[in-house]
């Protein structure tokens, strides 16, 4: 049974590296700060979201799972509001993204 | 009785976090939830936007639609990344929820799905920046914003 659990949490803690490290990559990557932030919001929810997983196959049913699943809570309502402060900043600089701009934009 | 929710979700919060059931630390809980519920309805907070209850019963649905998606758009995203096939674009997308929560919820719902972030607000219109013409599709399909109308139930 412990061995099962264990392979479960090494795959979802490779998962999540996997998509960390893909994700710092598109940081370096891709062209402009907005395209950019869809490489960090890769991280915040993809790694995330499966090393919590991963956790919470180690502890079982206890009162740490429910302190996990409420960082997972905290993390998944903070990290859009971050993205969208971080987004709408550079348009108030007046910082075009680069690519075509479909109809009339705001 | 909106009160009572909240007192109800901050005490269940309180027995969670604290994981002692003594008398004097359960006591100590109930008088500072009472006294938390006390100055939110003193400073008029509990409204619909404070406490969105209205979204409780289609919320559970919702949540798990949302997590296949970010799973799915984890996945292109990566794909993208790993190819290089990146063609930006911006464009608008106009909303039909009633309510300012349920806006901010579909606002936060696209941001929150890698490929995709809401950069401006206006009114009734959003302006989206997609990775990618696939992203951009997904969202101009309007499938989300029709689940997060469902999901306010007020039309």
């Amino acid at each position: 049974m412990e061995l099962i659990l264990n392979i479960f949490t090494s795959i979802c803690f490779f998962i999540g590296s996997l998509s960390i490290i893909i994700g710092a990559c598109g940081l370096i990557k891709l062209p402009d700060v907005f395209s950019r932030i869809h490489a960090a919001g890769m991280i915040d929810t993809g790694g995330t979201a499966f090393f919590i997983l991963g956790m919470i196959f180690q502890t079982g049913w206890s009162l740490i799972t429910v302190k996990l699943v409420l960082i997972g809570v905290f993390i998944f309502f903070t990290s859009p509001v971050t993205s969208h402060v971080t987004a709408n900043l550079a348009r108030q600089k007046n910082i075009l993204p680069v690519g075509k701009k479909i109809g009339k934009i705001l | 009785m909106n009160s009572f929710i909240l007192f109800f979700i901050l005490f269940s919060l309180w027995l969670l976090m604290s994981g002692h059931y003594n008398l004097l630390i359960v006591s100590l809980g109930i008088i500072s939830c009472v006294f938390c519920v006390y100055v939110a309805k003193r400073g008029k907070l509990i409204d619909d936007e404070g406490l969105p209850i209205f979204f409780m019963p289609r919320l559970l649905n919702y949540l798990i639609w949302l997590f296949k998606e970010i799973l799915k758009s984890n996945l292109s995203t990566a794909k993208v990344i790993i190819n290089g096939k990146v063609e930006p674009e911006t464009f608008t997308v106009k909303t039909s929820q009633v309510t300012d929560v349920a806006k901010v919820t579909y606002a936060n719902s696209i941001t929150l799905t890698p490929g995709t972030v809401t950069t401006k607000i206006q009114k009734g219109v959003f302006e989206v920046h997609a990775l990618n013409s696939d992203f951009g599709d997904d969202v101009r399909t309007n499938e989300m914003d029709k689940k997060v109308t469902w999901l306010e139930g007020k039309k």
